[in-house]
């Protein structure tokens, strides 16, 4: 085992992947960005100046406003319902015997590998005109007229969580796994009622659970396509349908670059400053 | 269960009813008989599944999908074993960044990957090719694959390796013999998780593919936005039952809770 050679063999070993990165994320991400610093002409294209046009365009104009803004109210809302649905789910998981337990991972987390589109249609069959919706209002006497949730906010909102829901779910259960079950058994020993045990010695050991299934869900959602385009649709775009229309509608690269550079900003920013706000808190749970 | 208060029990009925309603929804209409989308109130009627068949396009993007995903996952797995063992394994300058960077997909909205990849792709001439789709692929769950194939390499002993060279096999055999069999539970977990991954996934191939090489999945959005009928519920009913089965495969042999925390 020569001296040099076991100094280099890391970087040999990862060298096809640093290539094969450099060249296919490298070059493409590099590429976008530099366009977006392009202005462009619907009649003659991209232009070959240099400007900061399209970001005063998109961080500027009231359409483009409304769209980022209504994107970020939809990934807070999502997650805090992730949060007060999934975090009571996992906690009934991890207090369930084995054998249900099973069961019932593979129901919550097994639509993670089914196409978001299959779940999407699930519910775009619920909420369209003749959907369950309908039905349901029908037969409670509500009158004949249909119920629809497609494309509005409400709809989105629904079929969002439905689809980050497990990511919020495995992340608590995750961090309920390495609470030690004697730190419940000593609150209860010492006569704390069943509901103060949770709030003061369960909930903060699944506090850090909680956070990173809120940065996941979060993120996942400020970013969702396919989601917002079935049920949103055209009337209640985001900004990951926004710039898709930039791109292969309207044909404006530099202006859909602006907005997807951006979206990848603001994404890396709130998962960096939540990984610090997480480590800072709970340095000592994490030890 | 019996440890569950009231409350609880009915709480969780109710998540469960949400997380299965629309997949229940789905199964029921592709089994409809009428011509339009209704649920099947008289009788089950297998028509739109044979309709599939008449549908040359679904099996064409179902084909696309399965060979995209196999090529792209074997390659993937190829990239992370060296760079998990190396990363895993070594201690050397630069590792957090190398790590870092070849995770660093996980962070990029798969939205900002397709509008990269549409641009550079039309800019090299490689726009709409098969290799386009496979190489963006192999860049979008490289860090699947690396992530089981890290933490089943971390914390590895040496000792049966050592053992081995010093009995004299080489380097090679000591991988092959030695540590491929060790790290293979992560390997394996990393290429079928990287596998589906690839398999269903849209936001970005929306960008990449063309129409001679659409998968699955953009080809169901393009006709989800055009038009719901039984016929997508019918496919989607197929894609459901295949799913499942492979998740069962998964679960048996990895638990699902490892698979998602990564920690296999």
């Amino acid at each position: 085992m020569g001296g040099v050679n076991t100094r280099l063999a890391p970087y040999f070993l990862t060298a096809p992947g640093i290539v094969f990165f450099v060249a296919l994320l490298g070059a493409p991400m590099l590429m976008t960005f530099l366009l977006s610093l392009h202005s462009y002409d619907f009649n003659t294209g991209i232009q070959s100046d240099w400007t900061f046009a399209n970001y005063i365009e998109v961080l500027g104009d009231s359409y483009f406003q409304k769209i980022f803004g209504r994107t970020f109210g939809l990934a807070l809302l999502v997650t805090v319902i992730c949060v007060l649905i999934g975090v009571p789910e996992a906690y009934i998981l991890s207090k369930m015997s084995s054998r249900w337990r099973s069961i019932f991972l593979l129901v919550v987390l097994g639509p993670l590998l089914i196409s978001v589109v299959v779940r999407t249609l699930g519910w775009a069959l619920l909420f369209g005109g003749k959907g369950l919706l309908t039905m349901i209002s029908q037969a409670l006497g509500f009158g004949d007229a249909p119920v629809s949730l497609m494309f509005t906010f409400t709809g989105m909102t629904i079929a969002l969580v439905h689809v980050l829901v497990p990511f919020m779910v495995i992340s608590v259960w995750a961090s309920l796994q390495k609470i030690d079950p004697q730190s419940e058994d000593a609150g209860y020993c010492l006569g704390a009622s069943k509901l103060t045990v949770l709030r003061r010695i369960t909930l903060p050991q699944a506090m850090p659970g909680i956070l990173s299934g809120s940065i996941i869900v979060f993120a996942l959602t400020a970013s969702a396509f396919a989601t917002p385009a079935i049920i949103g649709g055209r009337r209640m775009k985001v900004v990951a349908t926004a710039a898709y229309d930039e791109y292969l509608s309207t044909l404006n690269w530099p202006l859909g670059a602006a907005i997807a550079v951006l979206l990848l900003v603001a994404n890396v920013v709130i998962i960096a400053s939540y990984n610090k706000l997480i480590e800072r808190r709970f340095a000592k749970v994490f030890e | 269960m019996h440890n569950l208060g009231l409350v609880a029990r009915i709480f969780h009925a109710l998540f469960v009813a949400f997380i299965l309603a629309p997949l229940l929804m789905v199964i029921a209409v592709s089994f409809t008989d009428k011509g339009y989308l209704s649920l099947p109130t008289n009788g089950l009627s297998l028509r739109w599944f044979h309709a599939i068949l008449d549908n040359p396009d679904f099996i064409d993007a179902f084909w696309m999908s399965v060979w995209l995903a196999l090529i792209a996952a074997s390659i993937a797995v190829l990239i992370s074993i060296p760079a998990g063992l190396a990363i895993a394994r070594h201690k050397f300058a630069g590792r957090d960044i190398i790590a870092a960077f070849l995770l660093s997909p996980l962070m990029i909205p798969h939205l900002v990957l397709g509008v990269a990849f549409l641009q550079f792709y039309s800019s090299i001439g490689l726009g709409g090719s098969f290799f386009g789709l496979v190489a963006a692929h192999v860049v979008l769950i490289t860090p699947y694959a690396l992530r089981l194939v890290l933490s089943a390499a971390t914390g590895l002993s040496t000792d049966a390796e050592n053992a081995a060279l010093t009995l004299g096999a080489s380097k090679f055999t000591v991988f092959r013999r030695v540590t491929f069999p060790l790290i293979l539970p992560g390997v394996a977990g990393g290429w079928l998780l990287s596998f589906i991954t690839s398999f269903d996934e849209l936001t970005m191939s929306v960008f990449v593919a063309s129409p001679s090489t659409q998968t699955l999945p953009v080809k169901m959005y393009h006709h989800i936005t055009q038009t719901i009928d039984p016929l997508i519920a019918s496919v989607s009913t197929v894609l459901i039952v295949l799913t499942f089965l492979v998740m069962l495969i998964l679960d048996r042999f990895y638990g699902l809770d490892k698979i998602f925390i990564g920690k296999g």
